[in-house]
């Protein structure tokens, strides 16, 4: 008894290299390969690997930091959390600090609105967030260097 | 681990916060993977689809399609094989009563999926949870391991015959996904784009065969009606929508978490008695259903939040997510937040939910900007009017609740906008 095929799933594959490269992203040459493994085009799996949001085909930082803006971050102050954020790291949404150790993102609902506002690092989660515990946050990262 | 307000019922959360969700010796003690030894051991395949029928049980997702009758369908379907999928994909915002669940009490999802498979003729089950909830993936995968050790997933379950196997997929990121078809194609390895329907998942689902797919929180309903019968289950919320829900509350309230509460119970309740109340400021409007969802206003608070009560309104309970929001809130700056939403997870196959959900953003955006022209406001409510007639799937269909219903409170305050002031103070014009 096996299950049909999934050994060959892209969006694994896709998961995978993303998680080994240390940039955050997908290399051109890596989709390339996973088309030759998975047996589709090239074209089929760009299209699945620019679908999902948890998948780059550029370069991030170490740390990518993806903050929420739905509904009830929204409404908890979510906006206060990214002004801190863009002023500490002095980059832009979807910007990169140029010693590529942060990748700042906007992200739909985490599922984390019992603790709003929220975000994610990588793949830790932060929550109940204030423009102080950012700054708190950001230290430590910086500090682990 | 997420707050659970004092509930008054419990048959979904029953073990969340009671058991050790890793141990699955602490679940069996409560009573756990009984049902699975019953419906094996006592129940041909169709009289556990019968009992879930007369259970009256509907899908906890949102659309509360009567789930017995899914699972009748897809028993009948005559290909094979047949899939069961359960569907953790939760993205609506506000949402995170299927986390409580996952994150409480996973083997009570696995258990409603073997059943599921047994009762419609299927031997493999996938359980698609979102990429963001890592700590259920893990949860999961120990989960499934301890299942097939104790003999409850595998091959020949509990001497019966029966052979079940269950797979985890971790999804990458995507609302729309979601959605039965596009999770469908999206656990294929595709991009997670919606189908049209029909044909429907029953006659031809996940590798065009025949397929249940059904929310969490409808799976963890399955074990408790199938020990207690479905006369046992009737007893609970209305006579319309039997049984509980676990409603998930947040905003500006005192206490913010889940709670499970009969079907039924009105706004004001979960509120006041639940919530503990609003935090500082007076109620001026909940969102209810999550994003998708309408607004209510103070003249609904004692609405019963029940798939038909709300129904006959034109409103949907949607997936129970409450947003609560009081009165130094912004309707246009919270419009804004809700399609900015919209316009970013259109997975952009069909066009009218592609260009509108831009549209609409456009629209709203130049409002909290003081830019707007009255004539805006129509063109929203006809944009939307379009998109609800003309869409593929619910995310384009949806944008007319919120913002019809919040134009029928607040119409006032967009008209001050245009007029290039702010009432609340947080638009910057």
């Amino acid at each position: 008894m096996k299950l049909k095929n999934r050994e060959k799933d892209v969006i694994a594959l896709l998961s995978k290299a993303q998680r080994e490269n240390k940039h955050n992203y997908i290399t051109e040459e890596k989709l390339k390969i996973i088309a030759q493994e998975a047996g589709l085009s090239y074209s089929e799996v760009y299209g699945v690997a620019t679908f999902y949001s948890l998948f780059s085909l550029k370069p991030r930082g170490e740390y990518v930091i993806r903050v929420c803006d739905s509904g009830p971050c929204h409404l908890m102050g979510s906006r206060s959390i990214f002004e801190v954020l863009e002023e500490e790291l002095k980059i832009k949404v979807g910007e990169t600090t140029p010693d590529g150790e942060f990748t700042l993102e906007e992200t739909s609902c985490l599922g984390i609105c019992d603790e709003a506002p929220a975000m994610m690092i990588n793949e830790k989660v932060y929550s109940n967030l204030t423009p102080q515990k950012i700054k708190g946050i950001l230290r430590k990262l910086g500090d682990k260097k | 681990m997420i707050k659970e307000l004092k509930s008054p019922m419990r048959i979904v959360l029953d073990n969340c916060g009671k058991i050790n969700p890793e141990s699955i010796r602490e679940y069996i003690a409560q009573g756990g993977y009984k049902a699975i030894g019953k419906v094996l051991r006592e129940m041909k395949p169709e009289e556990v689809v019968s009992e879930i029928k007369a259970s009256g049980l509907q899908g906890r997702g949102g659309a509360a399609f009567p789930t017995g009758l899914k699972w009748e369908f897809t028993a009948k379907a005559e290909d094979t094989p047949k899939y069961i999928i359960c569907n953790a994909d939760e993205g609506e915002p506000g949402t995170f009563k299927d986390r409580a669940i996952l994150e409480g009490d996973p083997h009570k999802i696995i258990e409603g999926v073997i059943i599921a498979g047994y009762s419609v003729g299927a031997h493999y089950g996938y359980i698609y949870i979102r990429g963001e909830y890592l700590f259920s993936i893990n949860l999961f995968r120990k989960a499934i391991k301890q299942a097939e050790e104790r003999g409850f997933l595998g091959e020949n379950i509990l001497g019966s015959g029966f052979d079940f196997q269950i797979e985890i997929h971790q999804g990458a990121g995507s609302y729309v996904c979601g959605e039965e078809t596009a999770l469908m194609d999206s656990l294929e390895g595709k991009r997670g784009n919606p189908r049209f329907k029909p044909p429907f998942p029953p006659s031809s689902g996940l590798w065009e065969k025949p397929t249940v797919i059904n929310n969490v929180e409808t799976l963890a309903n399955i074990a408790p009606i199938i020990l207690k019968g479905a006369d046992w289950f009737r007893n609970f919320g209305t006579k319309k929508c039997p049984g509980t829900k676990v409603y998930a509350i947040s905003g500006h309230i005192k206490e913010v978490g889940v709670v499970e509460a009969p079907l039924g119970i009105t706004l004001r309740e979960i509120i006041t008695e639940y919530a503990q109340g609003m935090r500082e400021g007076k109620f001026k409007m909940a969102q209810v259903g999550g994003t998708a969802g309408a607004i209510l206003g103070e003249d609904m608070l004692d609405v019963p939040l029940d798939y038909t009560s709300l129904k006959e309104k034109g409103l949907v309970l949607g997936s129970g997510a409450i947003l609560a929001m009081d009165e130094t809130t912004c309707c246009v700056d919270m419009l804004k937040c809700f399609l900015n939403f919209f316009e970013r997870e259109s997975c952009g196959k069909c066009i009218p939910c592609r260009i509108g959900t831009e549209k609409l953003l456009e629209l709203t955006t130049a409002i909290s900007r003081g830019e707007g022209k009255e004539d805006d406001i129509n063109l929203m409510l006809l944009t939307a009017e379009v998109m609800q007639k003309t869409s593929l799937c619910a995310l384009g269909q949806s944008p007319i609740l919120p913002i019809s219903t919040i134009l029928k409170y607040f119409r006032e305050e967009f008209i001050e906008h245009i007029k290039g002031r702010c009432p609340t103070g947080v638009c910057k014009i």
